[in-house]
């Protein structure tokens, strides 16, 4: 267990963005993100400038390009909600290789995706150069409550814990033959989330009683 | 679904991160006034399992499967106040260390799935549990009514917020008519989920589950044959 580690976003380097203290980075990448999301979707060129300062961060950093790549999965389904809307917007229509589309929803497809990737991209690379323990301090010195920073702290000391946990639980339904096909399994399935809720309220109790017996008065520890 | 970054515009999003971070703040409040110094490592945990839950898939057939959101659960589970400040702890680490959903929209979705749902759900299950019969077998029917209409419920908050400060001009009735029609599926799945995994945590440990407290308090312990 002991002291939180390098999350699976987390890619280890000694660059000068890595080194760069976690609060600083947490308000550029806040501040950023309000001027992509405020700047109007016809600016074309600006959007350039902005895919332009990430990239130059992203070469900066010596993160693999690939490596961030991978990990931009997680806007898929956005995509897609961005390739419908020409489809569903009002607005004029406009003929594309035959087939009606509405100028509205292009533009707006164009701005989701543009705003949504260079958010994923400039979210990615602020977990791939900052560690937990690093962003956790980050957030206390911009005076997030210090409770709330303890629980995130407990939560990503314990989530590697909680999800092998459930891995295990994985592990055992399938060496009894288990196999999740269609809603005649759930009852399985959410019995498993009823004992992870079980063992991971009991492992907070425990943890808790710990903390006490090490002089825990409900105050930072670190 | 996470909402991204560019979805609502800047002021909407601006606004919904001060109404999610009033919502937190009431959620740290109640918590600690529950839990007091255990807040830190059960809340903690709390989020952990509601992150993991998520990662849960439950097929529904043809190759598709969802996931649990888990307002309703955690809110019946844990108690209003603390089951809000974990899921909104999971939005916080979600976005910040796993890149799901976007910074600004941080409030935004703190606001729809975490806040609503967890209102809603709450609100829900404490006015079916004051029609229900007072038994402890009641506590997952309770919950299940919660978490079906908390996922629309939701929904049609995130067409309101759309309407207020939606980035693309879609008729404003598609767009509802889409968004509750499928999140009223998505509600069925939660309610039957939620509906298990209550019902199988108050059948063994019911002094665990915060929705089933005023139940369990109404119960007198009869030792038979002790009375001599």
């Amino acid at each position: 267990m002991g002291s939180p580690h390098g999350h699976k976003l987390h890619f280890h380097g000694h660059s000068w963005l890595h080194r760069l203290p976690a609060h600083v980075k947490l308000v550029a990448l806040v501040v950023f993100m309000l001027t992509v999301v405020a700047t109007p979707r016809g600016w074309f060129p600006v959007f350039g400038i902005y895919l332009l300062v990430l990239a130059a961060l992203v070469a900066v950093s010596h993160v693999p390009p690939t490596y961030l790549a991978k990990r931009m999965v997680v806007e898929v389904p956005f995509v897609v909600f961005a390739l419908v809307l020409p489809f569903v917007a009002t607005g004029p229509r406009t003929d594309v290789l035959g087939i009606s589309l509405s100028e509205h929803g292009l533009l707006g497809a164009w701005g989701l995706l543009v705003k949504g990737t260079l958010g994923v991209l400039a979210s990615l690379l602020l977990a791939a150069t900052t560690e937990p323990r690093a962003l956790l301090a980050g957030l206390e010195r911009l005076h997030v409550p210090s409770l709330l920073v303890q629980i995130m702290g407990f939560m990503i000391r314990y989530l590697d814990v909680v999800t092998d946990e459930l891995w295990r639980m994985h592990i055992a339904r399938q060496s009894r033959g288990f196999s999740a096909r269609d809603p005649r399994q759930w009852p399985v399935l959410a019995k498993s989330v009823g004992v992870l809720f079980i063992r991971s309220y009991e492992r907070g109790e425990r943890v808790h009683l710990a903390m006490l017996s090490r002089g825990y008065d409900g105050g930072v520890s670190r | 679904m996470h909402v991204p970054d560019g979805f609502l515009d800047a002021p909407t999003s601006v606004a919904t991160g001060a109404v999610a971070a009033v919502g937190i703040a009431i959620a740290l409040r109640g918590a600690r006034r529950e839990l007091d110094d255990r807040t830190a490592p059960l809340a903690g945990l709390v989020a952990t399992f509601v992150f993991a839950t998520q990662m849960i898939n439950f097929p529904v057939g043809a190759g598709t499967s969802g996931h649990l959101l888990g307002g309703a659960l955690a809110a019946v589970l844990v108690g209003p106040y603390t089951g809000l400040l974990c899921l909104s702890v999971v939005f916080v680490v979600q976005c910040l260390l796993f890149a799901d959903g976007g910074i600004t929209a941080l409030g935004t979705n703190i606001l729809l799935m975490g806040i609503v749902t967890v209102v809603v759900g709450w609100a829900l299950f404490k006015i079916t549990q004051a029609v229900l019969p007072k038994r402890v077998s009641m506590v997952a029917p309770a919950a299940a009514i919660g978490a079906l209409l908390s996922v629309p419920v939701a929904s049609l908050a995130f067409v309101g917020l759309y309407a207020v400060g939606g980035s693309v001009d879609i008729s404003l009735g598609a767009l509802a008519t889409a968004m509750v029609g499928v999140h009223t599926l998505i509600g069925i799945g939660e309610a039957l989920i939620t509906f298990l995994a209550v019902g199988s945590i108050a059948a063994v440990r019911p002094d665990l589950v915060y929705g089933a407290r005023p139940v369990l308090a109404q119960r007198t312990l009869v030792l038979k044959g002790a009375a001599r």
